[in-house]
């Protein structure tokens, strides 16, 4: 029996990294400060597994599999690759240099979850720290379209509401915690001050508050469904907090004009600091999905939507954004990596999917593996394979291996390497 | 690897005392040598061409959170530089904030060999070495940001300076990092709470110290330690009009500390430019540069790096929060802010220097200033500060500025003409010569970083060579686009004995190696520290201590510099 303590968990963008995991003959029995998700995703990790490759369906070896995908991957013209956000940085960067070689469209999942947040930051800027700063300085804190007792288990125990830091010695009782959202959740009953307002009226209630911040008379009595008054006593709390964030998830950036919400959302933020300390955070959602975004842009230049066709990296959301080009019946190849894109993509992308060769490399069978021509099946990362991850704020950490996985079953970053010296070969060395 | 010949060239070693001469270097197994076997060497022709060591850059930032920040929030400014992938090479962009790949490539190009990050938050220095990794060519390195790290301020605020020396060389180790960088300190850690420090003797919110304090007992340590660099500081008040007082306030207040053994010098002011501002105010502006050389030029604990300024569209990163707020407020430019817990934060701001900005002309004039003025080059490196004077890409161009009075009047007349009547610029005649360049650019950078076999020609020095296509016999300062040119192109670019780039194409793409310190203390300070880490880590990090220092798997290619400490504390 072995305890390997300080093990990260490789499921949401909290990426706690306390946990105690029991290994024996090769399994994991027990694992400690585990949330429910991540209990599951250490406890079940062999359920619903892959276990040998297959083309068309039939059992194959890893070379065969390998050689058919470099096959279809080297002569297609315009080749997809996508998914990325729950693999480690070693494997994310493998797929970039394979979208390079074979003058891919390369795209991970921001592109249909936290896009809005990566175009904001283009178009004027993002206010951000670690979540370090949260737990030891913030006195204010606000969830807006986001439910961290649903999406990030611990997030609240370790970064946000109850902990205790160094200048919060009385952890909750140090902050006062307000939720924005259009329903009730179990977060909204343990918070301070819970707007539930009107669903797609994001955008309208923060320019209301960017408003009074500025100084600004509204003539409105409510907006989005919120008394002007309740507004104006937290544009005030903003003003006087001593260290403010905003958590912001789908709920604000997957509503009706996201891309909007999230820029307005840092329109007040950035407003704010000229009176106080305030950041604004994205919930992230993937254990690497930041990371994602980090290893795309030092290699390319660009977080997401990336075409090599040129032979050099162009960006585009909207034209090089994985549903876009499937909608269009663009893409006539496929390489999906750690993602279920059949599972969550619109009607009209999936059916383009299921109609073009397609190559999917994943632990698990799911949606894309049942309709992909072919299945490599791959070592989980962060329990059978090591790498890096970037957690929701932008922290690197290393997710370890902590049990050997099946025979001839290898890390990601190793089946692309294959891929990559495969087509490399095929292209006669280029 | 065949051994190699660089023969007819013309040579300049500065640290060898070599200047202009005509003489053979010999590089085996990549290393300079005394002679190889001519009969299996591969022979270079430098008829008519300059020899240089490779180029060092002791302060660009190239590679960690910034930068990255930078890249993904400006796609405006990758289309400006592309380089499609080759059978040799990868792809990548440019411009201001190029990918990696790229630059190592363009780095290369222009003879560069060495090159160091000069600001890794320790939370984020496994990003940095991840980033570094996949910049090839050059050999690389990062400075540890400490001048607001909550350790740091706490010992300080202890006068513990015991524990402030085990927890430094900790710190290096855990980072992998090769020096101190200080930014603004005290600044930071009060710009977490919206604020800032506005001198030497602000007190720092919740700590009870002052900036002076912070340099004055990181500088003292970083001696007793004996690490290869001095302390690297960016001073308080930076982009301040005025600020001139403030900087050479800073290196008085470590005049009197004793320099580790076999140098004089304790404290290396960065980007100074950005720091030698005098007036009240914007309108006021006028160029302080005279000022710092001036106290420069009379003492011996201080060296600078320019920070020049190029006239295009930049981004600005640096450690300096509050800073890059009020850069934000002042250009209306879009702002990203990024703090991280109890060690650090950032910020990064696109700015354009304009010709007819005169703020803009008074910088770009001031930094020339300072190279022009301080007399002895060994004290001076050349920086743009990678990108936020302006992209490394334009190093020719400052030499050029450097080298040739007509090059500065040339550009001169194109600018506001604030340049000409607030600064001393157009009454400079010095012109530097070549052996000048090669001390700002390589000998002067390698021997402040400490690294002894890098920035020479000797026998046992790195086989890091760079050749340009000009020759030094029959230049004048009037053909200053001539030097312009060949320094942008190497004719050819030798790391570690392999011929890297020819004519300014790529022509291998090797991956170098990242330096980093190992200082040693004793065992008693180093549990001492260790034992404290323990006690606070959890409550005030999110990161376990025991994730927290990178791991052996992010240094494919490294080199550890072993310092045992020889003083100790008084």
């Amino acid at each position: 029996m072995e305890v390997f303590s300080d093990v990260v968990c490789p499921f949401c963008g909290c990426l706690c990294d306390d946990l105690e995991i029991t290994v024996e003959n090769n399994k994991i029995i027990k694992t400690k400060n585990s949330c429910a998700i991540s209990l599951s995703k250490f406890m079940h990790h062999e359920d619903n597994r892959l276990n040998y490759p297959t083309v068309d369906g039939r059992r194959t070896d890893l070379v065969e599999a390998i050689n058919e995908s470099a096959k279809i991957l080297a002569s297609a013209k315009r080749p997809l690759i996508y998914g990325l956000s729950s693999t480690e940085c070693e494997a994310i960067n493998r797929s970039i240099e394979l979208a390079e070689l074979i003058g891919g469209v390369i795209d991970s999942t921001a592109s249909v979850c936290h896009g809005p947040t990566i175009i904001t930051e283009q178009s004027i800027g993002l206010i951000k720290s670690t979540l370090g700063e949260i737990k030891n300085r913030a006195d204010l804190i606000i969830f807006w379209g986001s439910n961290p007792t649903e999406s990030h288990l611990r997030h609240l125990t370790r970064y946000s509401m109850f902990p205790t830091g160094l200048f919060t010695p009385e952890g909750r009782k140090n902050r006062f915690i307000v939720a924005v959202d259009v329903r009730k959740t179990k977060l909204s009953r343990i918070v301070d001050l819970f707007l539930e307002i009107e669903p797609n009226k994001d955008f309208e209630l923060i320019s209301a508050l960017r408003a009074i911040v500025r100084g600004v008379k509204i003539e409105a009595e409510q907006v989005s469904g919120i008394p002007i008054n309740i507004l104006k006593e937290l544009a005030e709390r903003m003003k006087k907090a001593r260290f403010g964030v905003v958590f912001y998830g789908l709920g604000l950036t997957q509503s009706e004009m996201g891309d909007m919400n999230v820029n307005a959302a840092v329109g007040l933020v950035s407003d704010l600091n000229h009176h106080t300390k305030f950041v604004i955070l994205p919930m992230r959602g993937h254990f690497n999905v930041a990371g994602a975004n980090t290893v795309s842009s030092w290699l390319s230049g660009y977080p997401f939507a990336i075409d090599y066709s040129r032979g050099y990296s162009r960006y585009n959301p909207g034209e090089f954004t994985a549903v876009d080009l499937l909608e269009r019946k663009e893409a006539d190849a496929a390489l999906i990596i750690a993602s279920d894109p059949v599972a969550h993509f619109p009607a009209s992308a999936v059916e383009h999917l299921t109609k073009i060769p397609l190559i999917t490399i994943d632990q698990k069978v799911n949606m894309t593996t049942l309709l992909s021509r072919i299945v490599i099946p791959a070592a989980t990362v962060g329990i059978e394979a090591d790498g890096t991850a970037y957690r929701m704020d932008g922290i690197p950490i290393r997710l370890k291996k902590i049990i050997e996985p099946s025979e001839g079953i290898l890390p990601d970053s190793e089946i692309l390497k294959m891929m990559i010296d495969k087509i490399r070969v095929l292209k006669g060395g280029y | 690897m065949a051994d190699l010949i660089i023969k007819n060239g013309y040579v300049y070693d500065p640290l060898n005392g070599v200047d202009g001469e005509k003489y053979e270097i010999h590089i085996s197994k990549g290393k300079i040598v005394d002679e190889v076997d001519r009969r299996d060497a591969k022979i270079i022709d430098a008829s008519n061409m300059v020899v240089m060591p490779g180029g060092v850059d002791l302060h660009s930032h190239i590679a960690g959170s910034k930068i990255n920040i930078g890249r993904a929030m400006r796609p405006e400014d990758h289309r400006k530089d592309v380089m499609p992938r080759t059978s040799l090479t990868r792809a990548g962009v440019g411009y201001s904030c190029p990918s990696t790949f790229f630059t190592g490539y363009r780095y290369a190009q222009m003879g560069y060999t060495t090159v160091f990050e000069p600001a890794m938050p320790p939370l984020s220095a496994r990003h940095v070495h991840e980033e570094l990794n996949d910049i090839p060519i050059i050999d690389k390195g990062a400075f540890t940001l400490m001048g607001n790290n909550y350790f740091v301020l706490k010992y300080v605020k202890s006068k513990d300076l015991n524990m402030l020396k085990g927890f430094m060389a900790w710190l290096l180790k855990a980072t992998r990092g090769y020096a101190v960088k200080i930014v603004n300190p005290g600044g930071v850690e009060n710009w977490k709470w919206g604020k800032n420090v506005g001198g030497l003797d602000d007190l720092v919110y919740n700590f009870e110290v002052t900036p002076r304090e912070i340099i004055t007992s990181l500088a003292k340590v970083n001696e007793e330690l004996g690490l290869p660099h001095t302390i690297h500081l960016h001073c308080n008040n930076l982009g301040v009009p005025g600020n001139w007082e403030t900087t050479i306030e800073s290196i008085k207040s470590v005049e009197s500390i004793k320099p580790s053994e076999g140098r004089t010098r304790v404290v290396h002011v960065v980007h100074c430019q950005f720091n030698a501002l005098d007036g009240e105010n914007w309108v006021k502006l006028k160029s302080g540069a005279c000022k710092i050389a001036k106290y420069v030029n009379e003492h011996n604990h201080v060296t600078i790096d320019l920070g020049q300024v190029i006239f295009t569209d930049t981004t600005t990163m640096t450690g300096d929060g509050p800073w890059q707020f009020r850069l934000h407020n002042l250009t209306g430019n879009k702002w990203v802010n990024s703090d991280v817990e109890m060690e650090a934060g950032a910020g990064v701001v696109p700015y354009t220097f304009r010709k007819e900005n005169p703020a803009n002309a008074i910088q770009w004039a001031i930094g020339l200033e300072l190279a022009l003025m301080v007399h002895d080059p060994w004290k001076i490196s050349m920086t743009t500060d990678h990108p936020n004077g302006g992209p490394f890409l334009y190093y020719p161009k400052v030499i050029s500025w450097l080298m040739s009075r007509k090059a500065r009047t040339d550009t001169m007349l194109e600018l506001n003409r604030s340049c000409i009547k607030k600064t001393g610029l157009a009454g400079i005649y010095r012109e530097y010569d070549f052996n000048e360049i090669a001390i700002i650019t390589r000998a002067a950078p390698s021997m402040l970083l400490g690294l002894k076999n890098k920035g020479h020609l000797g026998v046992g020095a790195d086989g890091d060579v760079s050749i340009f296509n000009v020759n030094p016999t029959d230049w004048k300062p009037s053909m200053y686009r001539d030097v312009e040119n060949a320094f942008s192109r190497a004719a050819f670019t030798i790391k570690k004995g392999e011929i890297v780039t020819k004519n300014g194409e790529i022509a291998a793409n090797p991956l170098g190696k990242t330096f980093w310190v190992d200082a040693k203390v004793s065992e008693k300070i180093e549990s001492d520290v260790l034992e404290d880490l323990r006690s606070e880590f959890k409550r005030i990090y999110t990161v376990s201590l025991n994730n927290y220092p990178v791991q052996d798997a992010y240094l494919p290619l490294s080199e550890s510099v072993e310092i045992q400490t020889g003083r100790c504390l008084s």
